[in-house]
């Protein structure tokens, strides 16, 4: 679903992503730990598209598509969703106003039909239910007045209702007690656990990982995958830490 | 009093205009003033979506009694030099409300100029404006507030926020405080700057294309000038018009 090979990108002039290969089919949920500054974030925003991220060798295929061809929106359309470690407030327009035209977007460039506002908050509420988010929350401007905690639910909402094929999750867990945490964990299972979608779930903590079981866990380490396992390999690194792993 | 010559830069209230055209537009244009009368205790409301291929200047005189209110909301997408000139004399416990939006590019100059005089006590005053501009647009405003000596108690603000879609655009703002009296409030606040490029990569990270997500984040900014309008749908009015100068803009 997602392949990634020998990855270089660098943000300004300094190379952050050192031939970074990784494969992720259908059907997995891939956690992604690493040390500070290991590459994590630059990764995901790389994935994404953001500006100021230069891709300076290597190639990203997804469903098919060469990925670092398209850009941000395109990206989203083909099917990629970004989960933002630290999610951006506009001021002066509605959850429900951002995600509806998001939505139509998407699906306008997907040949399908838009929907229509009824049937958007229907859906919308929906999703809000799943993240035990008040649906006058998303009659709020996006993300403005939101705790640390608020904003990474709003996220999982947005997934939700995006209802992506593969999303990456940078650090999702940060800033969440550990109620939003089981919450927003369960989100993630309910939305991205499917035999045809995929997740890159990146994290520092054990504990998202105890509630989102991941299927395969890789070790980000100076720009590359140093170390592919499965789940006992996040364990063995909550209790060595990262110098046992990486020696 | 009759202009006999047209102004130059070197007045004040005239320094960011264009004088090309203003020259094109003649001298008697510039005599040409409106009067606004709202009596004491009336209320007035006024939308007005000002523009077109050449030189407009609309100049405004309202007086308003004792507890009137006038309110002013302008979107000036000119696609030539466009001036929209209010001058306010405000009687005791009136209220004068000013939202304005200059929007456009080319090489045009689109323009609001204010004068607010404070005669009287107890009399408040808001304005805000907004100014979107790129190619080599400019959005001016020129904001002048009165306040006599005995007007004590006086409510004045105005807020400026200007967003430059590019290098070459730009944005002039001159707020004039002239303030006799010693009990009163006046707040003025001027900002310039880019679009959002964080908001503008989420909501393109969601699937938004960069037209819209562009229109989106145009639309909360401007938003905020007709925000004291009731009417709803006058206040779509305004921002459609403002919206529509938009496509072309660059992205």
């Amino acid at each position: 679903m997602l392949t990634i090979t020998d990855l270089h990108a660098s943000v300004g002039d300094k190379p952050i992503l050192k031939g970074l290969s990784l494969h992720v089919p259908a059907g997995e949920i891939h956690a992604i730990m690493g040390p500070n500054g290991a590459g994590k974030s630059t990764l995901a925003n790389v994935l994404g598209g953001k500006p100021g991220y230069e891709v300076t060798g290597g190639s990203v295929a997804f469903r098919g598509q060469d990925l670092l061809a398209l850009d941000p929106h395109e990206r989203a359309a083909a099917g990629l969703f970004l989960g933002f470690q630290y999610p951006v407030e506009i001021p002066g327009v509605s959850n429900v106003q951002f995600l509806r035209e998001a939505l139509n977007a998407q699906r306008k460039s997907r040949g399908e039909e838009p929907l229509s506002g009824g049937e958007f908050l229907k859906l919308a509420k929906e999703k809000a239910g799943l993240l035990k988010m008040d649906m006058e929350m998303l009659k709020r401007q996006v993300n403005v007045g939101f705790s640390g905690g608020e904003k990474k639910r709003a996220e999982m909402v947005q997934m939700g209702i995006l209802d992506p094929a593969f999303a990456v999750l940078d650090e999702t867990d940060s800033g969440l007690d550990i109620d939003a945490l089981r919450i927003v964990g369960a989100g993630i299972n309910a939305i991205m656990r499917s035999p045809d979608k995929g997740v890159l779930l990146i994290t520092h903590y054990q504990r998202l990982l105890d509630v989102v079981r991941p299927d395969k866990v890789s070790i980000l380490a100076g720009g590359r995958i140093v170390e592919t396992g499965g789940p006992e390999l996040a364990l063995r690194l909550e209790a060595e830490g990262y110098d046992s792993v990486m020696a | 009093m009759t202009l006999a010559t047209l102004p130059t830069r070197r007045d004040e209230a005239w320094r960011y205009a264009d004088m090309g055209a203003l020259a094109r537009l003649g001298v008697a244009a510039l005599d040409a003033w409106q009067a606004i009368d709202v009596a004491a205790g009336e209320s007035l409301t006024r939308y007005m979506v000002i523009g077109s291929d050449a030189p407009e200047v609309l100049r405004i005189r309202v007086s308003l009694g004792e507890g009137a209110r006038a309110a002013f909301f302008v979107t000036n997408r000119g696609g030539d030099y466009t001036r929209v000139e209010l001058e306010v004399r405000l009687a005791k416990g009136a209220h004068f409300e000013f939202g304005g939006v200059t929007i456009g590019g080319g090489d045009a100059t689109r323009e609001f100029v204010t004068q607010v005089v404070h005669a009287e006590p107890e009399a408040t005053s808001n304005q805000t404006i907004r100014a979107v501009h790129w190619d080599t647009g400019t959005g001016n405003f020129l904001g002048e507030i009165k306040v006599a000596r005995h007007a004590q108690k006086t409510d004045a603000a105005q807020d400026f926020k200007g967003l430059l879609l590019e290098a070459g655009a730009s944005a002039n703002v001159v707020p004039q405080l002239q303030i006799f009296a010693d009990d009163v409030k006046c707040a003025h606040g001027a900002t310039v700057g880019e679009l959002d490029e964080a908001a503008r990569f989420y909501m393109m990270a969601r699937g938004v294309d960069p037209a819209t997500a562009q229109r989106l984040l145009v639309q909360a900014f401007i938003g905020d000038a007709f925000v004291s309008l009731d009417d709803e749908a006058e206040r779509a009015t305004l921002l459609d018009a403002a919206l529509s100068a938009l496509e072309g803009a660059r992205l």
